[in-house]
Formats: structure tokens, sequence, C-alpha cells
């Protein structure tokens, strides 16, 4: 699980590539490519949520409110003080990881539920101050008018250039992301899923790691919510609530926990789900997400990363059967 | 025209905290149930409250059955739906740690949620008071005779439980459980039966809160997470395990919130709740009342 092969990431970075070309030739399709902007920016949470929940085995169901800081930093700087927006972006990520080293360092000594529940509350606590904050954030409506992004006069203006812009930062930060979990520090947050006590036998500061993670993770989120706030040029609280954090959970335990291939694939089929397949359902929606949820968490525990591991033990057992 | 003293406004507040708070504490004493047996944090315990109040207003409501039938009768069909949890999401669970818990109870809280969007709809239903809505006037303070109904049956909730717990065969099994599911299970105790019985017992005392809170508050599909977050914090404020640490709990909880709402600021309402939870969870996460060596057991 710790060995991570390249050349699934060369073939995927390909894919990547050649996405938007393949979309635009066939008519039904040719939308995805603004799906999979979407999908590129909860990729960005899902690789961070991935290696915390995943790897380090530390529950968060709070992460909406980081992509709602990222979001709101980015469009109040911006619009309203017209700064820089990638300097706004910097400063979104400086004030996730300050808010996440803040909340993490009490949080993290916690285990389990009460982790899980002071996410949810620190969550909701960041869920109201966007829609009480009005002169801020313009409360429940929303605030609009955040401009585009632009490099040296290259503007991104369009659906393909925000594409790879996207995509391009979500593959450096998997390249970064595979790299720390192969290193020591990848070894360390295993050690600490497996077990805190042997962890911190073994040398590791399992604290000190545990807040690296978090804090990791929810500068991604930071980032990814900017993107947010910069592609749709509007944002109202509504997309960062409790049910978006549970949907970020849905997305990794689908995909598969240990793994991040998981994360990316999970991601990608939740948001086509969302954005796409299930438009039609409206209210049943969110059953069909329960379900999911349900239906992997007992039948599926390692999520589809795990299928190819039941699939071999079934055809195993079969072929013992049958001598 | 009478004048508003600050006196009379904080007894009105405090009543009004009280009320909440009794459906807090309902709520924490559901999570205790569940959480004793089975070390189980159920995540869709806000979901009975809902339900609770959502089935009342069908059967009461729309069917038009009288007070006092519909009042069981919602109580056993939520029951029923704590049962089906148990059995369809909790036990088929093969190895459960906590994070696969903590995710299966959060996929029942939507399903939940989902299909009662679906039933209902998105608008609030309101239920007629069980004893009418003239307000009585208690030394300035302006009182519905429902707050008593909601008060009274946290008192009635509190008795019952205590007396199944002390007195029966069943509710000394089931303490036995909490205290050790292996030598539980040696003495003969069906261990999972109890789980079952955690599962029904905590339904049927959410659907109670959510029954009684109704004609107050009215009821929407989607109130359950923000009541199984804030009856979590009533739970955890009190000492997690601990019955009368839970309604203590839930008390101080609502009044804290009514007297912030009041106070300070309404729009912030569910945000003092939600900080002293996280207050109590950093700086003393057993609690008013629990025990610490309760928290050594337990595995989570």
């Amino acid at each position: 699980m710790l060995r991570i092969a390249k050349l699934p990431i060369a073939v995927f970075a390909l894919f990547i590539i050649v996405f938007p070309w393949i979309a635009r030739q066939i008519p039904v399709i040719e939308h995805y490519t603004n799906i999979m902007v979407f999908v590129g920016i909860y990729c960005l949470i899902t690789i961070g949520l991935s290696l915390l929940m995943g790897y380090a085995g530390q529950i968060s169901i709070g992460h909406a409110a980081f992509f709602g800081i990222g979001a709101y930093v980015s469009g109040i700087l911006t619009a309203k003080y017209g700064m820089n927006a990638w300097a706004c972006m910097v400063i979104g990520m400086a004030i996730a990881a300050v808010v996440a080293a803040l909340v993490g360092a009490p949080s993290l000594k916690l285990k389990g539920h009460y982790l899980a529940m002071a996410t949810i509350a620190f969550g909701i606590i960041v869920f109201i101050i966007f829609n009480e904050e009005i002169e801020w954030t313009g409360g429940p409506d929303g605030m609009s008018g955040i401009p585009g992004l632009s490099l040296f006069g290259f503007e991104f203006n369009s659906v393909k250039r925000y594409y790879y812009l996207v995509w391009g930062f979500v593959l450096a930060v998997f390249i970064f992301t595979v790299n720390v979990i192969q290193s020591g520090t990848g070894r360390a947050l295993r050690a600490i899923h497996a077990s805190e006590p042997a962890a911190s036998a073994m040398g590791v500061d399992v604290f000190r790691f545990k807040i690296l993670v978090f804090v990791y993770s929810a500068v991604l989120a930071s980032l990814a919510g900017s993107f947010y706030a910069h592609y749709l040029n509007f944002i109202n609280p509504s997309t960062f609530d409790l049910f978006f954090s549970v949907k970020l959970l849905i997305m990794i335990a689908l995909g598969g926990m240990h793994s991040i291939w998981g994360a990316i694939v999970g991601t990608g089929l939740i948001t086509f789900l969302s954005n796409e397949w299930l438009r039609y359902f409206e209210e049943f929606e969110i059953i069909v997400y329960g379900a999911i949820l349900l239906f992997v968490t007992v039948l599926l525990p390692d999520g589809l990363a795990g299928v190819p591991g039941v699939v071999k033990g079934w055809f195993r057992k079969q072929v013992s059967d049958e001598r | 025209m009478e004048k508003i003293t600050l006196a009379s406004q904080l007894l009105q507040y405090f009543i009004t905290g009280l009320t909440v708070g009794s459906v807090y504490a309902m709520v924490a004493v559901g999570f205790n149930i569940i959480y004793n047996v089975t070390e189980i944090i159920n995540f869709a315990q806000g979901e009975f409250v809902m339900l609770g109040g959502l089935i009342m207003v069908f059967l009461h409501v729309a069917m038009g059955l009288s007070l006092i039938l519909a009042f069981p009768a919602t109580i056993v069909l939520v029951t029923l739906i704590g049962i089906l949890i148990d059995r369809l999401a909790i036990r088929p669970i093969r190895c459960p740690s906590v994070l696969t818990l903590i995710i299966a109870t959060i996929a029942v809280s939507i399903i939940i949620k989902g299909t009662a969007s679906f039933i209902w709809g998105k608008n609030p239903f309101d239920l007629p008071a069980f004893s009418g809505r003239n307000p009585i006037n208690i030394l300035g303070a302006v009182i519905q005779p429902q707050y008593f109904w909601v008060i009274g049956f946290l008192v009635v909730t509190a008795v019952a439980l205590s007396i199944f717990f002390d007195r029966t065969i069943m509710g000394k099994a089931m303490s036995a459980c909490a205290d050790n599911p292996n030598a539980a299970s040696l003495v003969g105790i069906n261990v999972k039966q109890m789980v079952l019985l955690s599962f029904a017992l905590s339904a049927a005392i959410g659907a109670v809160a959510g029954i009684t809170i109704t004609p107050i508050s009215l009821m929407e599909y989607d109130r359950g997470a923000m009541l199984a977050v804030k009856g979590f914090g009533a739970a955890i404020l009190g000492g997690l395990g601990s019955f009368p640490g839970a309604i203590l709990g839930g008390l101080i909880m609502g009044s804290i919130e009514s007297f912030g709402a009041g106070l300070i600021s309404s729009g912030y309402k569910d945000a003092f709740a939600l900080i002293v939870l996280l207050v109590i969870l950093f700086f003393k996460p057993s609690g008013l009342m629990g025990s610490v060596e309760i928290s050594r057991i337990k595995r989570f």
C-alpha cells in the first residue's frame, strides 16, 4: 500500500491532458470538462483528507469550513478590496493554516467520536459566521462579483483554461502527497493509525504529525475554496454546510480511505453523480448518497480500491470449493 | 400594559432554556443508552426527534387520530425505526472500528433525513399544543403551557428509566452489558438483544422529545443534525455515559443557548451551544459528572 507506482500516475496525467479534447468530440459529454473542473477542485480537498483520515486515521467532518475560509478570503479581498488574487489565495491558505493549528491542537488530542463531534461543531460554527457576518460575507444571499484569475496578462477566462490550471495544481499536490506517503512521514502517519502508543514508543512525535497533516489538509481545502470562488465568481454559505463535509467523507469512503487513488476516483464519481447523473432525482439525491455510504461501509470497508481484493478472494474461494 | 422588567425577562429566558434544554437532555440520554451498551455514538440520534415530531403531525393532524392514541403510536413507529437501524446498519458491519461506526450512523442519518424530506417536503409543520396556547403569566414571564409538558415528560422519562435500570431484570442486564459485554454474555445475557433494545429505547426517548417540542418550535426534515450535535454536547457536558449528567448537561446547555440568544445575539443562537461543546471537549472531556475511570475502560 505504501509503494505507489509511477506508471499509473503518468497514464492518469495523460488522460487529464487529453480529456477536454475527447469531450469536445462527443457533443453529449462536451460539458463534462466543466464538471471536471469541480472534480479537480474537490480532489484538492479529498487528497488532503485522505492523508488525514486514511493514512493518519484522524476523522474530520468539518473541512467544509476550510474550503469556505479559502473561498471567502479570496472573495472578500478581491471583490471588495481589489487585491491581487494570487496573494489572496496565499493569505487564505495562511489563515486556514492558523485556524487549523488553533482548532487542531486541542481537537487532535481527542479520539474517535469526540474528534468527529468537535470537527462537526467547528464546521457548523464557521458556517454560522458566514451567514451572520453580513457586512463581510453578504450573509445567506452570498456575494457576487468575484473576479476571475489572470496571470501576467493571461486571462483564465474559459472553462478549458481553468481546467488545466486546476488540474495542474491537483497533479502537483498529488505527486507531492505521494512523496510524503512514501517518506518517513508517511510511515509515521501509518504507525499513528495502527497504534498511537506504539508509534510514540518508536519515537514518533504523534502530536506534531497529527497537527501537520491536519494543517496540510486545511491548507489544501482553502486553496480549493479560492479556486471555487474565482471559477464561479459567486459564493454563498450553503456550499460550505455540514452536508458538504459529509459529502467529502462519502467521496473518500467510496474510493477507499486507505488509498490516495481512491480519493480521486471517489471524488470523480460523487461529483459526476451530484452535478450530472443525479440531477433529475433532486430530493432523492441525499438518500442515494446515504445508501452509497452505508453500502460501502457495510460491504466494502476498503471502498472501490478494495474491490480487486474482494473479487480475488471470492475467486480463490470458488476455486478451492471446486477442489 | 405591564412593564417588562429585566427580572421577568431573565425568568422568561430561564424557563425557555429549561424547555429547550429538556429536549437536549432527552437526546443526551438517548446517546448514553446506546453508548453505554455498545460504545457507539449514534449520529442519527437527532433524527429520532425529527421523526417523532413529523410522524406525530401525520397521525394527529393529517389522520385525525386523537392525542392519546397518536402519542404511543408515534413512539412505537419510531422505536421500530430504531430497531431497523440496528438490524440493517449496525449489526451487518463485520469488523467495526470507530471510523466505520461513525460513518455508518452518519449514513443512516442522511438516509432518514432524505426520506423525511421526500415524504413531508421541506416546510416546517405545526402540531396543536397539548393543552391549548393560552399563555400563563408567572412573575411577568409569559409561559406557554406546552413548556410544562416538555419539562414534565423529561421528568417522567428520567423516573421511568431509573426504575427500568435499577428495578427490572432487563434493565440490570443492560447495565451489565455496559459494564462488561464479555462477562455479561458469560452469565447468559444475550448481548445482541441488549444492543437492539438500546437502539429501541433511545429511539423511543427521541420520539417523546420530538412529539413534545413540535408544538413550540415546529418541526422540519433537517432539524436532526443540529439536535444531535447539541444533544451530544449535553451528554459530554454532563459526562458521557452518566444519566444524571445528561439531564444536568441538557438543562445547562439549553439555558446557555436561551440566555445567549436573548442577551447577546439571536443570530448566533446555535453557535453558543457548540462553543460550549468545544470548550468542554478541549478542557474537560470527561465532563461534569463523568468518571475518568469509565472513560479509560471504554475502548473508544
